[in-house]
């Protein structure tokens, strides 16, 4: 489903990603670990198509069979490829439903479906509300405006469950949570995993795979994958922490 | 650049006021007539070394005679013409004046309790109503500008509305003002009388409407209002001039004790729009709300100029004003609150937020603040800038496009100004209008 290749990014002539290859299938879950400023964060943003980053002209990423890093962001989106925000941002004057139902209706089009209406589209967005368990008044609430950082981060999930990705890209969407909020969080993301959804998760904290537990795991360090393996990588990282992979890595530099 | 003659334009206009019929005139009238042809005579018209029209350059209007029409013409607007122009869609008592003058023909009472006149000032001089209308005319008008003296010079028809003691007007009057290509060259002085008595309440919709023409236009208008002890009015203005029509409009607003005065100004169409709305909280308790939105683009000026004074202790004031800035227009807001010396317990603030779509667009906002009491709660604040590219990049990454997205912030943005206005007849037509204007087009 994914396939990336030596993809190398940098940020004002920064390197950050330094070559990373990765490969997602179909209903995979993939965790990516690594300290502050390994470049995981900016990994997600170049899946989705930030124009901050350049990316080299010898990396490759195909996300179903089709060339990513030629297409804007909105076509990624519209293919079926999601990022839940690291730091949603608020949109005052625009309601949730209306956000929603202008990004669904834009994917449905580009996929020749014909717009959903008003009524067809409440309804969508009240089962998807009941399945992850929000609160029915966010429907109403301006996007993200005035919401708590928890609340934010289950917006980010009430949008992943609306629109129906294909690959979702989660940016330390555990990162601030408390542990009842993170709860609420992983559950919504295991009941949206299915055989054709693929996950990336992207974390700094092993606790995460408590709650949704990866068939992989990947550890990022200085732009580069350096570790992969099962889930007992995170066990085995969350034991020996980060300072292990700074010793072992930098050794052989 | 040579010196415009401005002198040789007002001294135009002073010639003309020997066209002017006096036939059915009354006295007193004449006598105000005299008043705005005095102060005409010693009035610059409005130039930018003047502090208040420092940003807004109305040369254009001031090198030439716009001709007021002095008599109602054979303007040919029938039913069907109004509801093409009507714009306000529900049900509302309708007045409709065509280039100044009152048209009885064309209007409808709904609902509106038997006591409360809404009708024409000329009609309303002379009938029931003169001493009403001799008690409140023009004694609530300052010495605002040179339009101003020339709306009283040539004061003769417009919009009367008087809602008796204890009057409840559920049902909103829309006075609708409609220009049509018989004003072209030529300018309308509307003047128009809004007198609520003690704890009378009413919605009013001013609306200012002009067929597109080929040639330029002014609606010069004056709107005079008083609220008594205890009265309520809602008031909304939507300006919707023709391309070529000019709009130069003082609203002076005189409250007494715990009235309130909700205002929602529209700035919609019009070459040059100047909204000028003076309120004088003169009674204890009074409170009024200011709100407008203004969308410029193209070539076009836009000045909103409030000016607010706390006269007595205890009044509040709650201005905000959003602006949406396209192509290479001129827009202005000027906030400006005086709080007098009786004017203890003062609670004013005022937010300007402005949207910029173009970098070509330009705005002057400024809050000016004169503060001669020492007890008071007084904020302003004002914003201009556009989308930030995290929110553009947040609706991308959810498959709207970046057009797509820019259309809806700037609904949403306009939204907010557009929800505090809960007139329905208004709400829905002026929420299409602008997601209509701010949709990509494909």
């Amino acid at each position: 489903m994914l396939e990336v290749r030596n993809l190398k990014a940098s940020v004002d002539g920064n390197p950050i990603l330094r070559g990373i290859d990765l490969t997602v299938k179909e209903g995979e879950v993939h965790a990516i670990m690594g300290p502050n400023g390994s470049g995981k964060s900016t990994f997600a943003q170049v899946l989705a198509g930030h124009a901050a980053y350049e990316v080299e002209e010898s990396s490759s990423v195909t996300f179903l069979g089709e060339d990513l890093l030629d297409m804007p962001a909105e076509e990624r989106a519209r293919l079926g490829l999601f990022l839940a925000f690291q730091y949603p941002v608020e949109i005052p004057g625009i309601t949730n439903s209306y956000f929603l139902k202008a990004a669904v209706n834009e994917i449905r089009v580009s996929r020749g479906l014909e717009e959903l209406d008003a009524m067809d589209f409440a309804d969508q967005l009240k089962e998807k509300m009941e399945l992850i368990n929000v609160d029915p008044r966010f429907a109403e609430r301006f996007v993200n405006h005035g919401f708590s950082g928890g609340e934010k981060k289950r917006n980010e999930i009430l949008q992943l469950a609306v629109m129906e990705p294909r690959l979702a890209i989660l940016d330390e969407t555990d990162s601030g949570l408390d542990i009842d909020a993170l709860r609420v969080v992983s559950e919504g993301v295991n009941k949206l995993r299915s055989e054709n959804r693929a996950f990336i998760l992207v974390t700094h904290y092993q606790r995460l795979l408590d709650y949704i537990v990866p068939d992989f795991v990947h550890v990022l360090y200085k732009g580069r994958i350096v570790r992969s393996g099962g889930k007992e990588l995170a066990l085995e990282l969350e034991e020996k922490g980060y300072d292990w992979l700074r010793e072992t890595e930098d050794a052989l530099v | 650049m040579s010196e415009i003659p401005q002198s040789k334009v007002r001294d135009a206009y002073l010639a003309l006021t020997a066209a002017r019929p006096n036939g059915n005139t009354p006295a007193w009238v004449q006598a105000l007539h005299a008043e705005g042809e005095s102060l005409l005579r010693e009035t610059e018209l409005p130039h930018t070394r003047m502090e208040e029209w420092r940003q807004t350059n109305i040369n254009a209007i001031n090198e030439r005679t716009f001709a007021p029409l002095t008599d109602a013409p054979d303007h040919g607007v029938d039913a069907d013409s109004v509801a093409a122009l009507r714009f306000v869609n529900g049900v509302c008592s309708e007045s409709v004046f065509v280039n100044g003058f009152h048209v009885p023909g064309l209007g409808s009472r709904k609902d509106l309790p038997a006591k409360v006149a809404v009708t024409g000032l000329c009609n309303a001089q002379l009938g029931d109503h003169a001493e009403t209308v001799k008690a409140h005319l023009n004694h609530h008008l300052g010495a605002r500008n040179a339009y101003t003296a020339l709306n009283t010079a040539f004061l003769q028809d417009g919009a009367f509305v008087h809602v008796p003691r204890n009057t409840v007007v559920e049902t909103p009057i829309h006075l609708l003002f409609l220009a049509t290509p018989a004003l072209e060259d030529c300018s309308a002085a509307i003047r128009n009388l809004i007198v609520l008595e003690e704890g009378a309440q009413a919605t009013i919709i001013l609306s200012f409407a002009g067929n597109a023409g080929a040639a330029a236009y002014l609606s010069n208008v004056v709107d005079e209002i008083s609220l008594g002890a205890n009265a309520s009015l809602t008031l909304c203005k939507l300006v919707r001039e023709g391309a070529q029509g000019n709009h130069l409009a003082t609203t002076e607003v005189h409250q007494h004790r715990d009235s309130r005065f909700h205002a929602h100004t529209f700035s919609m169409e019009g070459a040059v729009i100047r909204n000028q709305l003076c309120v004088n909280l003169a009674g204890e308790g009074a409170e009024c709300k200011l709100n407008g939105l203004y969308l410029n683009d193209g070539n076009r000026l836009i000045d909103n100029a409030l000016q607010l004074t706390h006269t007595v202790p205890r009044c509040s004031s709650r201005i905000a004003y959003k602006g949406i800035l396209d192509g290479k227009s001129k827009s202005v807001f000027t906030g400006k609150v005086n709080v007098l010396r009786d004017a203890q317990k003062t609670d004013s603030n005022q937010i300007s937020n402005n949207l910029m779509l173009s970098d070509t667009a330009a705005i002057d906002a400024k809050p000016q603040l004169e503060i001669y009491a020492d007890d008071v709660k007084c904020t302003h604040g004002a914003t201009v800038g556009s989308s930030p590219p995290e929110i553009i990049f947040y609706f991308r990454s959810r498959g709207i496009d970046e057009a797509t997205a820019r259309g809806m912030l700037t609904y949403g943005f306009a939204g907010e100004i557009v929800d505090e206005m809960n007139i329905d007849a208004v709400h829905a037509p002026l929420s299409a209008y602008i997601y209509d204007k701010y949709s990509p087009k494909i």
